[in-house]
């Protein structure tokens, strides 16, 4: 420190007072980006009436969980929240399952037409045939209201494919895969033994991208599954935070009239918040390293 | 076909000299895991990319893509002389352009803040937490962004003491998508950034101290240098884009009074095609946006290659 601070004296600003004013910067951009989210958090376990006050800018006011309990005791939400589950776990296990299968023999120097299966790819990643013909394809092929037509037609994350591909030629020893194809191991068995296990940092990546794509995803579901039933959360919390309307069970389930039912929707649209976004919250930190690794991998050729 | 002659070609370069055919036989286990991802982009990529040709067709479903009687460009025209088509033209260009006036320099600036601090701990928090948004649904923030405008005892107004509804105000309607997209992805776009800064060689900051250079001339010579080819990169793709403003945001925040300002093409194609199946007229009106799309990065791709002639900046 010491140090720093001598050969700074020759520049004008000391290293010292750069860090200060960095250290201060940083905190109130952290402020700007947390707040909104730690203001829900707390609305969510206040009085509503206190919110609508303005008393809980800090702190909760009359701490209460009823809103989690409601949302827990909404039928429809739960429902959704089932199916928001189902589909993140078949499809994040669908989708990295598609990724490997592509990206390793794209990895693999020597195989023939691999430029060929490369730029298949990574065409479709720069024009496609627009929201129109592709619903067109995926109703002929008998997806509408099946759960395949939110894994299928996307299938292959052309982005993350090349990620992966990337770090399968630049972050899997070379020695390994030529000793096994030495040792005379098959091409599915060096998959299966080597580049699978060697992958994980990146194969963690791409799990925590796809279970993120798929539990935000509202848009495809409406598209493609028009039953109500088969509504994933955030389609589900469209009526309580976009229409602003409480669901038909909510209203049945509440006695005590309109203003009791309204300041139940508005706890609800704060739990709600906090139910759809916190999975995604926890899960992403544990990832966070190997970020910059893997987009870096994909920046290196696209 | 050419992929056959370029790899016969050199084959004794390639693989010890064995002839092509037997290297395919080799291969056989990689071509076959090849064949499901192969198998789904033909059918729900490449097909639809062949279906757009019902923009210039009359499509009825019994008929087919091909089938369907041609029509020429009497989509085009019709979307052209839509009453709403000059608004949604200039809605659809302004919200992109502001978002990328504000949106490209944030995630750079934020970037070289980062990378100067020097207690690691408090910049994983910070990173951390700059990260958060991006995580969270589309259908959330605009839930969030509904709540904290509320006229009534929404964060805004409870600070500012007013009781304002922006959301039917369609003045407001641009500063609050993009703000709220700053607020979801500028922390974001520092990743690529960070990463490139990250490889700077160190060697340099410390030549440049024992030069007496400033914190402020060593980001100006060492780091916006090193950053420069992928912020020409991020720009090139970002103006190649200039006419795909999401529909998700846009449509959700969407009230009858904002629709001076929020009427754009990509909540048109999905109205006309989605919700009133008219598949042939949001084709075309979706195809138009493409090609708009496909001049500007050409055009810009062209700029850029010029300035990085006549400049030794980047």
């Amino acid at each position: 420190m010491g140090k720093n601070t001598k050969s700074g004296k020759l520049t004008g600003l000391s290293e010292k007072s750069s860090d200060i004013i960095l250290v201060i910067l940083c905190t109130i951009i952290l402020l700007i980006v947390a707040y909104p989210l730690y203001y829900v958090l707390i609305a969510s376990v206040s009085n509503p009436y206190d919110v609508y006050a303005g008393k809980t800018f800090l702190l909760p006011s009359q701490f209460t969980l009823d809103g989690y309990k409601s949302v827990f005791a909404d039928p429809g939400i739960l429902l959704g929240l089932f199916n928001s589950f189902k589909y993140t776990i078949i499809g994040t296990v669908f989708s990295v399952v598609m990724l490997y299968l592509a990206a390793y023999p794209l990895s693999v120097k020597d195989l023939p037409g691999r430029k060929f299966f490369s730029i298949f790819f990574i065409i479709t990643m720069y024009f496609g045939g627009g929201m129109v013909p592709t619903y067109l394809v995926v109703k002929e092929t008998g997806l509408i209201n099946s759960m395949w037509a939110l894994f299928l037609p996307g299938g292959v994350a052309v982005g993350n494919l090349i990620i992966v591909r990337n770090f399968f030629e630049n972050s899997i020893p070379k020695e390994m895969i030529e000793a096994a194809n030495i040792d005379g191991a098959s091409k599915w068995t060096t998959f299966i033994k080597i580049v699978v296990p060697l992958s994980r940092s990146i194969m963690a990546v791409m799990v925590v991208f796809s279970m993120v794509a798929y539990w935000n995803d509202w848009f495809t579901s409406m598209i493609y599954l028009p039953s109500p039933n088969k509504a994933p959360l955030p389609l589900v919390l469209r009526n309580i935070l976009i229409k602003s309307s409480a669901s038909a069970s909510q209203a049945s389930t509440i006695s005590g009239g309109f203003a009791e039912l309204n300041k139940m929707t508005e706890m609800i649209k704060f739990s709600s918040i906090i139910i759809a976004a916190l999975p995604m919250l926890i899960i992403y930190p544990f990832v966070q390293k190997y970020f910059e690794k893997g987009f870096m991998a994909g920046a290196v050729k696209g | 076909m050419s992929r056959n002659k370029s790899a016969a070609a050199k084959p004794a370069v390639m693989s010890g000299g064995k002839p092509l055919g037997r290297r395919i036989k080799d291969n056989w286990q990689l071509y076959l895991m090849l064949l499901v991802p192969v198998v789904l982009t033909i059918i729900y990529k490449y097909i639809p990319m062949y279906g757009i040709q019902i923009a210039f067709r009359d499509y009825k479903a019994s008929k087919g893509f091909m089938g369907s009687e041609w029509v020429g460009l009497e989509w085009f025209l019709r979307f052209f002389s839509a009453p709403t088509f000059w608004r949604m033209m200039k809605n659809t260009i302004l919200l992109s352009l502001y978002s990328l006036l504000w949106g490209f320099p944030i995630p750079i600036i934020l970037a070289l803040m980062m990378n100067q601090m020097r207690f690691h701990r408090f910049k994983r928090i910070t990173q951390t937490v700059l990260y958060a948004p991006h995580f969270i649904s589309t259908m959330v923030i605009c839930g969030m962004i509904r709540i904290f405008l509320s006229p009534s005892g929404g964060l805004i107004n409870l600070i500012a003491g007013t009781s304002i509804d922006f959301l039917t105000e369609s003045s407001a309607f641009r500063t609050i998508y993009i703000a709220s997209g700053i607020w979801q992805d500028a922390g974001w776009g520092i990743i690529v950034y960070m990463a490139t800064l990250a490889n700077v060689d160190t060697s340099l900051y410390e030549a440049a101290k024992v030069d007496g250079a400033s914190l402020f001339q060593r980001i100006i010579h060492i780091d916006i240098p090193e950053l420069a080819p992928i912020m020409v990169l991020n720009l090139i793709m970002s103006v190649g884009g200039l006419m795909n403003v999401g529909f998700e945001k846009v449509w959700l925040l969407q009230t009858d009074l904002n629709k001076a300002a929020s009427d754009v093409i990509a909540v048109y194609v999905y109205q006309q095609g989605i919700e009133r199946a008219k598949y042939s007229y949001s084709t075309a009106v979706g195809l138009f946006n493409t090609v708009i799309n496909i001049i500007l990065l050409i055009a810009v791709n062209k700029a850029a290659k010029r300035i990085s002639e006549d400049t030794s900046f980047i």
